[in-house]
């Protein structure tokens, strides 16, 4: 670097704001818009991309619903109904439940943290093409009647080659890879960002609970994906390539399969809430006007839930036959999960307690996630009994668990987290008027929708059924909770209206609307480019609570080149100045080429070989030297 | 789809008799009473955790600060206080998840110890139907049927379950917990009824498009009764003394049928497919989908993939006047 360079302590100002914005923007059209590395920019798109499929997931939940309203409906067959319920699960859990948590990380973390942009910018910018690839592929499989049929699990031999000819089980297992790869760069830049970006002063015990959220869950997310890869590779090598890894005929197992899938499949599960408990805390806190109770114990629960996630896995098994001994170990796990989980439910209801909530949507949805995801954990604790599961399992009293679960659990807490931080992205206010009418809405439609599934499946209605027989005397109440799902599914387009109407009509926001403590409401809404003209310095946990007017910065760092200030692990002290990568158009060829491979490897194995030399070239114009501006200290 | 006729108006059982005859709650057995009461008892302490966490939540949701408050403040009073009140109630959870799993436990042991029963059977789960063995130690007296369990009441029945194709999981709610059919492995679950009665149950593990249809019945009756019935199974099929019915048997002998299907004391010799010596003494055809009547035998011959699209039996061709002999002759195999 040259020491004529311009630095931010020699500008100040418009010209300042200007200056940065200009070195960290985006260039204008297509190859601009394609070559971004702006995290904001990706995290949008990230987000939108989610929310997106979560309406393609509800839209075929619908579908179900008008099939199951009435006793042998003939609205569908059952090969129809078959991919529905794949594609409704598989998009639920893989498209939109894990990617939502890290879409907010990556546009979160960086402006919560106080830095410019997330670490690997490139790889979050493959990573985000990758996974919009790999949600394309199923999609417009499933449009083209070739849509997977045999469950978001797929479990062999049902899935195998003998059972499953064709390329349908292929496109699932596909898309598994994709969002693996995705999800585990993701999870890679956010643990990097989180623990070399922070702010300086930001120690451990000043990181927001939000990105404490995020981080832990990217660990879980790298130690859990791994195990869905090998399930999926190993059952498309079954399938193309001729091994036995599940076949009992020749020494496999169709057991080893189901271990893979939910040493994976449980984790999954909380790689769902845990980003969700991310966004209760930041609106409880900000709501209550009271910082949280208890942040130590919240954390530790936090890391308490993902150890204690991997240990449980064998609760979806209970029925397959295993040893007794072994399998009652699991229901104490499982029970033992309730522990850090009601930690968690207590410390925010005593800073509800001690504070003054605000009652705004966000809070509203918080409040409703407190009443359905207690429920929901509550017959989560039936399931984890061997005995009792031995009668609900893979009936509809599981499904209703565990959408009490994860809607409760996510998506209340989600659409929480859009009224809150919509203005932060846009910078304008949602409609709080219609946000009333949403929560309500909502919340009775799904407890009608949910609710009632609770009593099926104790009157003996099993899972994954296209239809059932009207002597069964299940027609009432699925009739009840086809019209519950109606009013739910029409509080989500309210919700989708009031988004609409409020980024074009809303009423422009501050960069602090809801006066609340964090870093990222420090910064412009929606953020410049840059995020910040000054990298603040950290000296509470909720800085800007402590510092109203005033927040301490850090100058000196260039304002020509993309620096970043790089701190210490554990308490942030400012360590080096970084650069960080310019904006490139190889990262989305990168992307295209490992599409390329892995859509030939389901059909010849030979695409592995052939398909990585591309893929090889889009990485050497990814990695092209570049002349350094880095200056060493 | 087309529908030879309306079949499902024909239900038998009059609506209210039947509102639990699949139900987990309607407890018709040892084990699943036992697991009744546990699901009470879970429920009451549950229930009870959940109102008590919403009380204090709505509690929490008054204001206690004043407006102008420092969000950052913080009273030692209130903190020591909340502490403590967290603490006790973390200790709440811990006892409660501990007890229950202590009464899981406890119940695990009387559920799953092996009683010694006379009756051992062999159930396989095809696509979509139950293979049912009834294992003896005289080879002559051990027969297959399918789809209907009959077992005496107030006896433990041993049941091996195993799989032909993919995975099945064999549930009966009124009597018991299910268990899962695996490819490669054997399992073995135990039934015992209190007092005579059907008892429906049906496969509970996605196992491909007709899943929904893979119904299976349990008759539990009084001792003679099942005597009588196991004696009937095991003989072969009568011959038809009718030149109607005569006819009807040369059809089926004629057709594709006996490639799958057997009939015992005839040349059909099929493996694949339910064993129909006895077809007609069953109350369901097509896994517990149609009542077993003339017309819905021919409906089902002629036409399963309008029934239960995707199943494995073919539409047979027939003549129009080949269909009534042959619907005869299968429902007077008794």
């Amino acid at each position: 670097m040259s020491p004529d360079e311009l630095r931010d302590d020699q500008v100040d100002g418009p010209e300042l704001t200007a200056r940065l914005a200009k070195t960290w923007g985006t260039d204008k059209g297509i190859i601009g818009a394609l070559s971004t590395v702006d995290h904001k920019v990706i995290g949008r798109r990230f987000i939108a991309t989610a929310i997106l499929f979560l309406f393609l997931g509800g839209l075929s939940a619908i579908l179900m619903r008008m099939q199951l309203a009435l006793p042998e409906n003939r609205l569908m067959g059952p090969d129809f109904y078959n991919q529905l319920f794949t594609m409704h699960g598989t998009t639920m859990m893989f498209l939109f439940g894990v990617p939502i948590g890290e879409a907010f990380a990556v546009y979160l973390v960086p402006l919560m943290v106080g830095t410019r942009n997330i670490a690997f910018p490139r790889l979050n910018a493959y990573a985000y093409y990758v996974y919009v690839f790999g949600g394309l592929l199923i999609w417009v499989a499933f449009v083209l009647n070739i849509g997977p049929d045999v469950g978001w699990f797929a479990y062999v031999p049902l899935s195998g080659p003998e059972y499953s000819p064709g390329k349908r089980a292929d496109f699932w297992a596909q898309m598994i890879t994709f969002t693996e790869v995705s999800g585990i760069a993701v999870a890679i830049s956010v643990i990097v960002t989180v623990f070399k970006f922070r702010a300086p002063g930001m120690t451990l015990d000043r990181i927001p609970l939000f990105v404490w959220a995020e981080l832990i869950n990217s660990f879980v997310i790298i130690f859990a994906l791994p195990a869905v890869v090998t399930a999926s590779a190993t059952l498309m090598m079954d399938r193309l390539v001729g091994t036995h890894f599940f076949n009992p005929a020749e020494g496999g197992d169709a057991l080893l399969y189901q271990h893979l899938f939910w040493f994976f499949g449980h984790p999954e599960v909380y790689i769902i809430f845990l980003p969700a408990t991310g966004w209760v805390s930041a609106i409880v806190v900000t709501f209550s006007r009271r910082q949280a109770f208890g942040y130590i114990a919240l954390v530790l629960s936090l890391i308490a839930t993902g150890f204690l996630s991997f240990g449980l896995w064998v609760h979806h098994m209970f029925t397959t036959g295993l040893p007794q001994l072994g399998a009652s170990f699991f229901t104490a796990s499982s029970m033992l999960i309730a522990i850090p989980n009601g930690i968690q439910i207590f410390c925010w209801i005593a800073t509800l307690w001690d504070g003054r909530p605000v009652f705004r949507t966000p809070l509203l949805f918080i409040v409703g996630f407190f009443f359905i995801f207690v429920a929901g954990g509550l017959s989560g604790i039936m399931l984890a009994s061997v005995p009792l599961d031995t009668q609900v399992h893979d009936t509809f009293f599981v499904v209703a668990h565990f959408h009490y679960v994860l809607i409760g659990g996510n998506v209340f807490p989600l659409i929480g987290a859009v009224y809150y931080w919509f203005p932060k992205f846009t910078g304008r206010m949602m409609s709080e008027r219609l946000g009333k009418w949403h929560f309500w809405l909502a919340f009775i439609g799904f407890n009608a929708t949910f609710f009632p599934m609770h009593i099926l499946g104790l009157m003996g209605m099993p899972r994954r059924v296209y239809t059932y027989l009207p002597e069964m005397g299940w027609g009432s109440l699925n009739l009840f909770t086809s019209l519950g799902a109606a009013l739910f599914f029409a509080s989500f387009v309210l919700f989708l209206y009031n988004i609409v109407s409020s980024a074009r009509r809303g009423a422009v926001a501050g960069p602090n609307p809801w006066n609340a403590g964090t870093l990222e409401w420090a910064s412009a809404s929606p953020p410049r480019p840059q995020n910040f003209d000054r990298i603040p310095v950290v000296t509470n946990r909720e800085p800007l609570w402590a510092h109203r007017d005033d927040l301490p910065v850090v100058a000196g760092l260039s304002v020509e080149n993309r620096e970043q200030l790089v701190t210490t692990v554990t308490d942030a002290r400012a360590d080096l100045r970084e650069t960080t990568p310019e904006p490139s158009i190889w990262p989305f060829i990168a992307a295209i080429a490992t599409a390329i491979l892995f859509i030939g490897s389901m059909f010849t194995p030979w695409a592995l070989v052939w398909g990585s030399v591309p893929l090889a070239l889009a990485l050497m114009g990814w990695f092209w030297p570049k002349p350094s501006t880095e200056d060493e200290r | 789809m087309r529908r030879g006729r309306p079949f499902l108006l024909l239900a038998v059982l009059p609506l209210g008799g039947c509102q639990g005859w699949q139900s987990a709650l309607d407890a018709q057995g040892p084990a699943a009473r036992t697991l009744a009461d546990m699901f009470w008892i879970f429920l009451a302490i549950l229930a009870m955790v959940w109102l008590l966490t919403m009380i204090i939540l709505v509690l929490s949701l008054r204001r206690r600060r004043p407006a102008d408050a420092d969000p950052l403040a913080t009273n030692p009073d209130t903190e020591r206080r909340m502490t403590v009140t967290i603490s006790v109630a973390v200790g709440l959870t811990l006892v409660t998840v501990l007890s229950l799993t202590g009464l899981s436990y406890a119940a695990q042991k009387v559920l799953f110890a092996r009683k010694d029963g006379a009756l051992t059977l062999l159930v396989t789960g095809q696509q979509w139907w139950w293979e049912v063995t009834y294992e003896d130690s005289q080879p002559s007296r051990v027969f297959t049927t399918a789809n209907e369990i009959h077992i005496p009441v107030g006896e433990p029945v041993l049941i091996k379950l195993e799989a032909g194709d993919v995975i099945h999981s064999f549930w009966v709610p009124s009597l018991t917990g299910k268990m899962d059919l695996i490819p490669g492995r054997q399992n073995q679950i135990q039934i015992q009824a209190d007092r005579p009665g059907l008892y429906r149950g049906q496969c509970a593990e996605f196992c491909g498009l007709q899943h929904a249809h893979m119904g299976l019945l349990v008759i539990a009756e009084t001792k003679e009764d099942f005597e009588r019935w196991r004696d009937r199974q095991v003989s072969s099929a009568t011959p038809p003394s009718d030149s109607h019915r005569q006819r009807g048997m040369e059809i089926f002998l004629s057709k594709p049928c006996v490639m799958c299907h057997q009939v015992r004391g005839t040349d059909a010799g099929g493996k694949v497919a339910p064993d129909l010596t006895h077809v007609g003494s069953r109350r369901y055809i097509a896994a517990g989908t149609l009542e077993t009547t003339r017309g819905n035998l021919a409906a089902w011959i002629l036409d399963p993939h309008g029934i239960k699209p995707g199943v494995n039996m073919p539409a047979v061709r027939l003549d129009p006047d080949e269909i009534q002999p042959l619907a005869d002759y299968l429902e007077g195999l008794k």
